[in-house]
């Protein structure tokens, strides 16, 4: 579990750059994240967290630089390739689709694992309406783990804030993802609703999906990630266990600054 | 006409509220709407004495109705703004027009061709659904105003075409002598075989309610029912067709682009080919509607499919609500009926009026005053756009809205009152 072997790792990222113009926003990161475990991603605002997630799900095109994904060059995939093959991910401000049903929401997520084609869409074959029965049953079954079944056929606006977010994972989790990018989960959170999610990330491990997560509590980064890189101007400035890099000058530097 | 009762078996959760009250509300539409499909043809023809025209007009109007569901897929589903969804109806029509009358022998073929109907209506479908993956592939990476742009131009250049390639289209001069869709013997009875053109023409088959012995007579050589039982036919079989799209894997796909394309993509979607599909899907639909078209008025010219057209099938689907199936079939009749019967009949209604309540003062031409005919007249599309807008003002979701538009349009407000949307990720 713990070993360095290339297959134990389900993300490995070797120097991976991203330039915006003369704007360096993610700068020769590499980094690798192991199978089954909770890998945490902090830094101060502006550190290029979130850019580093773009580019690994193929919003953007990295500049320079590998990503690889269990053990496959991912490298400028398209954001449906990366889906398909098996990344999910939430994002840092929730975009959920407002003016559809959670449980709507959700089955979109099971559309890349669904077989349906034109032709039975159309005329509604026997195939077809197995599927959809089927996709519905695993939505709500998702709902369920999520906590929000009640909610099922309301609109994903009409939600509380905290109940988008729960939301949000649960239509991830519907692409079957063997890694789940999470963007902020606990922003807005109260400290209650924080436990909450951390016994929903130890519910996610248990399904046998690797967590990988940008987060900026550190009561929840410290509570459930087992290994910690840290980002300033785009750069990897520390990595490893919470404790340790808790400890670490470069860190306290770079989120409280200089000690005159 | 009478509802059945929501369909509980339909749902493994047995608690889609919502969706049922929804699907009452449409399937009570579509009652009525059915209904009244069946008695049209018999009380206009018991009550004009058995004239047939207000059936051709009504079977007009069809071709309406199936060009708003069309493009309710491209923009009410799929959220992406199409303004030159008539270009595809002038491809439907020319494919008819050109492969089923004698128009190709003064072509630089030299040959003409004259393919059934029943063959041609589904290639039509098939090169409209060509050419709208064809205008789609370079131009679906725009985004919003920029796509309509680009549609909008495709929908210019189409008619210009046709306008400019005499020796194929006949330019201004149009297509006539187009071949009438073939119904076999035993559909039309055997009288109605070509040879028997005169027998028909002489017989009673044009006017059924004349009729003094049952003789089974449908063809579509001299009978607007044939056509109208025609369109009505397409209409279901397009109803069926789209609202099973709808409610499948690809339906979502476009309703989550609609909601957020960026959040679609991450969800594994390929945003480029379901809105592909979403262009080619519409464009089939006025792909076959204009064979139908072009079958039924037995001339295509380029004049009728200007920007008018497309902007016109527009409004329908917005006035009846964007979205929602029976809404935009209910929106597509209204318009309609206004364009085709109420307007047109409105100067001499005025007229007749004011004759009938002793202002006969008015209908004269008086100095400035150019009567109160010729006036009302000038001011039709005044009154055209004054009714839009009151509709618009009145039912701001349009007639029949899906739930989504209701919710949209009501949140709207909140949220420009609420804090400035936080941007996202775009790309």
């Amino acid at each position: 579990m713990s070993t360095d072997s290339d297959g134990d790792n389900v993300l490995v990222l070797t120097n991976l750059t991203k330039r915006f113009g003369g704007l360096v926003a993610v700068d020769n990161v590499s980094l690798h994240i192991k199978r089954g475990e909770v890998f945490a991603l902090i830094g101060p605002n502006g550190a290029g967290k979130t850019t580093l997630f773009n580019n690994v799900t193929g919003l953007f095109q990295p500049t320079a630089g590998r990503v690889i994904f269990d053990g496959r060059d991912i490298t400028g995939s398209k954001p449906h390739q990366v889906a398909r093959l098996g990344i999910a991910r939430t994002f840092q401000n929730i975009r959920l689709f407002d003016y559809m049903t959670c449980i709507d929401n959700v089955r979109v997520g099971r559309h890349v694992r669904m077989q349906a084609k034109l032709w039975d869409s159309l005329f509604k074959t026997r195939r077809e309406r197995r599927e959809e029965v089927r996709v519905t049953d695993e939505a709500m079954e998702l709902l369920r783990f999520v906590g929000i079944q009640r909610q099922a056929n309301q609109y994903a606006r009409n939600l509380p804030y905290g109940q988008q977010r729960r939301l949000e994972i649960a239509r991830a989790l519907a692409t079957d993802p063997k890694l789940l990018l999470l963007d902020e989960p606990a922003a807005g959170f109260t400290p209650q609703e924080k436990v909450e999610l951390m016994a929903l990330v130890h519910k996610i491990l248990d399904r046998g999906i690797t967590v990988f997560l940008i987060e900026h509590d550190m009561k929840v980064v410290m509570g459930i990630s087992e290994r910690i890189v840290v980002l300033d101007h785009g750069e990897k400035i520390a990595e490893g266990p919470p404790e340790e890099v808790r400890k670490d000058a470069r860190v306290i530097e770079a989120y409280l600054g200089k000690s005159a | 006409m009478t509802d059945s009762a929501p369909a509980k078996r339909r749902s493994p959760m047995g608690r889609l509220r919502l969706r049922e009250r929804m699907r009452d509300r449409d399937q009570a539409i579509y009652g009525v709407l059915l209904v009244a499909a069946l008695v049209y043809p018999m009380a206009t023809l018991f009550a004009s004495g058995g004239s047939t025209a207000y059936i051709a007009q009504a079977a007009h109007a069809g071709t309406w109705v199936l060009l708003a569901i069309g493009l309710n897929v491209v923009v009410g589903f799929a959220g992406l703004l199409d303004l030159g969804y008539a270009a595809f109806f002038a491809i439907g029509a020319y494919t008819y027009a050109l492969f089923a009358s004698s128009q190709l022998s003064a072509s630089p073929l030299h040959h003409n061709f004259h393919v059934p109907f029943w063959i041609m209506i589904v290639l039509g479908m098939f090169v409209a659904a060509g050419f709208g993956a064809l205008l789609g592939f370079p131009t679906l990476r725009l985004r919003g105003d920029y796509l309509a742009i680009v549609t909008l131009g495709f929908g210019e250049i189409v008619p210009q075409l046709s306008f400019n390639l005499p020796q194929w289209t006949g330019g201004i001069n149009a297509i006539g002598g187009i071949d009438q869709p073939w119904l076999p013997a035993w559909i039309t009875g055997p009288w109605a075989g070509a040879n028997n053109v005169a027998l028909i023409q002489n017989s009673t088959c044009r006017n059924p309610l004349a009729q003094t012995q049952f003789i089974p007579c449908f063809s579509f050589a001299f009978d607007p029912i044939a056509f109208y039982v025609l369109i009505v036919i397409l209409i279901i079989g397009a109803v069926i067709l789209v609202t099973n799209l709808y409610r499948s894997r690809l339906g979502r796909a476009w309703m989550a682009i609609r909601e957020d394309e960026v959040a679609a993509a991450a969800m594994g979607i390929n945003t480029v080919t379901t809105k592909l599909l979403a262009f080619a899907i519409g464009a089939s639909f006025s792909g076959f509607a204009g064979a139908y078209y072009g079958a039924s008025f037995d001339l295509v010219s380029p004049d009728d499919f200007l920007f008018v057209v497309s902007i016109t099938v527009l409004v329908m689907i917005v006035l009846g609500g964007m979205g929602n199936i029976p809404g935009v079939i209910v929106g597509a009749l209204v318009i309609y009926f206004v364009l085709y019967t109420l307007l047109p009949s409105l100067a001499s209604n005025a007229e007749s009026f004011a004759n009938n309540f002793g202002l006969s003062s008015l209908t004269r031409q008086n100095g400035e005053w150019p009567g109160l005919y010729a006036e009302v007249q000038r001011l039709q599309f005044l009154i055209y756009g004054l009714i839009l807008v009151l509709i618009m003002l009145l039912r701001p979701q349009g007639l029949f809205p899906s739930r989504i538009r209701e919710q949209e349009l009501k949140h709207a407000v909140s949220q420009e009152e609420g804090s400035a949307v936080e941007e996202g990720v775009r790309v």
